[in-house]
């Protein structure tokens, strides 16, 4: 490797550099006594958060392969690691009061959360199993930490050692998957095993073996059935900013992991997978639209509703070929939006001694909130797919690119499955409007949380009216080879 | 194209009304502004109507914007003889739903009157929009103000219905969204309502896709056996939810046959024009039986629907000329009469708090103005020459005959079945001893029933007497319709 390569290696993967070295410079800050400078450290990883989106939009453009073959900065990369710093950003925005009311004032929250960014987006630029593996260890140890970082509530505790344990678990499947992939093929890196794979064709058993393995542990990432059980103990203990994390960073960053490796990579053996992934996906849909409606808990019931938008998430990767996989990136996209828009809306709820985890606790916000009310009620409908949202576009492409395979079959089970996920949402708009408060509402809106509802918001409505520019982004970022 | 986006400034002016409304002080003001933007909106579709070219089928008043143009939907508008007249029908009921809830609304009138006038803009895009996409985005947002106008403002059992009419129409929809999905692959990647009738599909894909837009339609209209959610719509919503419900919701579904599957899937239409038939024969027959039993005035009007719609669907099925005419002509006159007797039975519950038919008795002689004028709703309702049901169940009925005897015989009998109950309604409110006196509680329409009512007074006559006019601004695309199912065999 000359001088040259090594520059445009550290110049490709300057935003990654620059969030980790800000999560260093931040880890120092953090020495100064946090309590009552969280907004302080809010507004310094915001700007580690901004510098990095400035550098991975310089960088977009050109394909930018870099570390011989491990990394690359695409199209598809950046389309992703925008989505992840949307994300993180939005997240950023509602924590300070947050942390206050829950008392969890202390700076290692941010670096924590800039570090699992850092993983985030090295693992939608990693092209080699082995970077993968470390983009994805990096993230899943920073959110576990998260997850338990509540340290006096047991819920809190109970979620991260689930989640560490189970966790472990499927990375080390997965990691057991790459071996043995590695031994069949000799090639790590994602083209060479392409290459490998077509050259030799799928005849060993032990490829099935070992893409079931794989399959196994990235389902598990993006909490799809039957592999689901630790989404909801996690999403309930963890707090709720972290939930509201995990329930889009994560999970769309492991599904860049996915659409990298299995339609790309393991396009050839696509007889093993897809089966196991049309499975998945309809399982997990019907799993998660059935549970949602009898949950109490709204963190709860947001992580079933979650399942069910990563079992319809997966319905793309079973239509594949370009509207697919954009398919997906689209309804990730959106889904961001949305989703962090509704746990916005939990986070502001929690104030004082009071959780306000029940759904019924919403009974009658629309009365003297209706502003806020409103917005709720955008977030709902867009999480059930109902137009003018954007909710409705993103199910509405992947069923078209469903349709156009000819899975009308799935196509209908999808919409119909996501008819009783409408119910529970429906559910909440009701105790808004239709019922009469039980409290007086108290709520922890705060100007950043405020900021982060209103661009949630305006992604959520902006996106459902004027698809046009996002739908041809998300398909011009699809990687070519596939078409 | 620089021609003056006239449909667009229909569709969105009540949603710059709704936009101004919240910022508005005081509850009255907030009632005379909504008003104000209904009537502008009803006198755009009136000059609309006057405007309308009736000697050509081809769509007019067009808009075309690029959406999503990577997947060829745009925001295609233009009405034809078929649509016009809902778009005229939409804006006057519009503005009559906003005088209906002036008194009986006292709650967030704010977002009420907003609910009101973006279900009155999502409505008109339906019947305006040229584009699949464009129609299915209208069609779906309208149930998030038509559950909040049940579900928030409606009776008792408010909660329960509006998740039961929501329900209901989100199964039928989505099944509606593959249908058309499958036509938009089918015929060539295209959202173009007019490019897709060009298409020529397959038997079976056409006979998949009116399943499919059945589905979707007969919930809408509602048929039997997917009516089930109506009565309890209708009963729990205001009396401005049910003037929509009954006067434009229950004719999307019977306009959506007319749009897509007739000329779209014309050979599918006609292998299952029989089974529909028979379906609107029973919705005709049980739905009276139905409004025979009830003691309930909203639910009595409401099955009363069930079995005029019937008519509708009927002579859409009929697929002849003269029933195709009667049952355009019969979804306006529904809208007409319908949403007139919904308005009056909200008159008197405002006054009294209840709709069971037994707690009335005598109105005559306490409210003479009422019961004249539901005296003539009723009269239209049943159907009575002179009256608009007349000419439109009569063409339906001679379309009906013309297509399969023994399905007229059957409807001729249900018609006799309306009589019966919307007789005895009359008899038992308005005729008898008074059971109320005259005073706090009870009094004439005042000038603002009257002029909600009377406008739908004019047309009951005007269709009774001299239907040519309505006739004419259809019959050129009914007969281009007519083409375009039987096409395939001429």
């Amino acid at each position: 490797m000359n001088t040259d390569m090594i520059i445009a290696s550290i110049v490709a993967s300057l935003p990654e550099i620059i969030i980790i070295a800000g999560a260093c410079l931040l880890l120092l800050v953090s020495l100064i006594p946090a309590r009552g400078r969280m907004v302080l450290f809010a507004g310094l990883s915001l700007a580690v958060v901004a510098a990095a989106a400035i550098a991975t939009y310089a960088l977009a453009g050109p394909v930018r392969p870099a570390y011989g073959g491990m990394f690359v900065v695409d199209g598809f990369a950046v389309f992703f690691k925008i989505v992840v710093l949307m994300v993180t950003a939005l997240v950023i925005l509602m924590s300070p009061k947050y942390l206050e009311e829950e008392d969890l004032e202390r700076g290692e929250y941010f670096v924590l959360l800039l570090f699992a960014l850092a993983g985030m987006m090295i693992m939608t630029s990693a092209i080699d199993l082995v970077s993968i593996y470390v983009g994805l260890e990096l993230m899943a140890l920073s959110v576990y930490v998260l997850t338990g970082f509540m340290r006096h509530d047991s819920r809190s505790n109970e979620a991260a050692l689930k989640y560490v344990i189970l966790g472990a678990v499927s990375s080390a499947i997965f990691l057991y998957g790459v071996s043995l992939v590695y031994g069949l093929t000799g090639a790590t890196q994602l083209s060479e095993l392409a290459a490998a794979l077509s050259r030799d064709g799928p005849s060993d058993p032990m490829l099935v073996l070992a893409v079931v393995f794989m399959v196994t542990g990235l389902v598990f990432k993006v909490g799809a059935a039957p592999l689901h059980m630790w989404v909801p103990d996690v999403y309930e203990g963890a707090p709720t900013t972290i939930t509201a994390f995990m329930s889009v960073g994560p999970k769309a960053a492991a599904f860049a992991i996915i659409l990298r490796i299995f339609p790309e990579a393991l396009t050839v053996v696509d007889d093993i997978w897809l089966p196991v992934v049309t499975v998945v996906a309809v399982l997990t849909l019907t799993l998660g639209s059935f549970v949602a409606l009898v949950q109490t808990n709204i963190k709860r019931m947001l992580a079933y509703s979650s399942i069910a938008h990563a079992g319809f998430a997966l319905l793309g990767l079973v239509a594949g070929g370009q509207d697919g996989i954009a398919g997906i990136m689209l309804y990730l996209l959106i889904y961001a939006f949305m989703n962090l828009g509704i746990f916005g809306t939990v986070v502001m709820m929690r104030k004082g001694d009071f959780s306000g985890e029940n759904i019924e606790d919403y009974a009658g916000l629309a009365k003297s909130h209706p502003g806020l009310a409103l917005l709720m009620l955008i977030f709902l409908f867009s999480l059930a797919g109902i137009p003018p949202t954007a909710g409705f576009f993103a199910k509405f492409y992947i069923l078209a690119a469903l349709v156009a395979q000819g899975h009308v079959a799935l196509a209908v089970i999808a919409v119909l499955l996501s008819a009783v996920a409408a119910y529970f949402y429906l559910r909440i708009v009701m105790l808004m409007y239709m019922k009469e408060p039980a409290r007086s509402f108290d709520l922890a809106l705060t100007p950043p949380l405020r900021l982060a509802l209103a661009v949630a918001g305006l992604g959520t409505v902006g996106i459902g009216l004027l698809p046009a520019w996002f739908l041809d982004m998300a398909r011009g970022a699809v990687f070519p080879g596939i078409g | 194209m620089t021609e003056f986006p006239m449909l667009s400034l229909i569709i969105f002016l009540p949603v710059i009304g709704a936009v101004i409304l919240p910022f508005l002080r005081s509850d009255n003001e907030v009632r005379w502004v909504a008003l104000a933007f209904a009537v502008a909106d009803f006198l755009l579709a009136t000059r609309l109507l006057l405007d309308f070219d009736g000697t050509t089928y081809a769509m007019q008043f067009r808009e075309t914007i690029p959406w999503v143009p990577s997947l060829g939907i745009s925001y295609a508008l233009g009405i034809d003889g078929i649509s016009v007249l809902f778009v005229f029908l939409t804006a006057l009921l519009g503005w009559i739903c906003i005088l209906a809830s002036w008194r009986s609304i006292t709650r967030r009138v704010a977002q009420f009157m907003i609910s009101l006038l973006v279900m009155q803009a999502l409505m008109l895009g339906v019947f305006c929009a040229l584009d699949l996409f464009l129609f299915y985005f209208f069609w779906e947002a309208m149930l998030i103000p038509m559950y909040l106008i049940i579900g928030v403002w409606g009776g008792d059992n408010r909660v329960y219905a509006a998740f039961k009419f929501f329900l209901y129409t989100l199964v039928g929809s989505v099944l509606f969204l593959v249908g058309i999905l499958v036509l938009y692959f089918q015929g060539g990647e295209t959202f173009d309502i007019l490019a897709l009738m060009e298409g020529d599909y397959s038997f079976l894909v056409q006979a998949w896709v009116f399943a499919a837009f059945l589905v979707a339609f007969a919930v809408k209209v509602p048929m039997v056996p997917v009516h089930t959610w109506l009565p309890d719509a209708h009963v729990e919503a205001p009396t401005a939810g049910s003037i929509i419900l009954a006067g434009v919701l229950l004719k999307m579904g019977a306009y959506g046959f007319l749009r897509f599957s007739l000329p779209m899937l014309p050979e599918a239409s006609q292998y299952f024009a029989l089974p529909v038939l028979v379906l609107s024969v029973v919705a005709i027959i049980y739905g009276g039986f139905l409004a025979l039993a009830q003691d309930d005035l909203k639910k009595l009007v409401a099955y009363s629907s069930i079995s005029h719609m019937g008519f509708v669907t009927l002579g859409l099925f009929a697929l002849n000329p003269r029933g195709l005419e009667g049952s355009i002509l019969q979804m306006f006159n529904h809208g007409i009469t319908t949403g007139a007797l919904f308005l009056f039975v909200g008159l008197i519950y405002e006054r009294t708090h209840t709709r069971r038919i037994s707690d009335y008795g005598g109105l005559m002689k306490v409210a003479p103005v009422y019961v004249v004028l539901l005296a003539i709703f009723t009269l239209s309702s049943l159907a009575v020459p002179g009256t608009n049901a007349f000419v439109g169940e009569l063409l339906i009925l001679v379309g009906a005959f013309a297509s399969n005897m023994a399905i007229g015989a059957f409807a001729v009998a249900g018609a006799v079945l309306s009589a019966a109950y919307l007789l005895s309604m009359f008899r038992r409110v308005a005729l008898g001893p008074a059971v109320y006196e005259k005073g706090e509680a009870m009094w004439d329409m005042d000038g603002r029933e009257i002029v909600a009512a009377l406008p739908l007074v004019v047309f009951v006559f005007w269709v009774g007497f001299y239907p040519q006019p309505f006739l004419d601004v259809m019959h050129v695309s009914v007969e281009h319709l007519l083409d375009q199912v039987y096409g395939a065999y001429r």
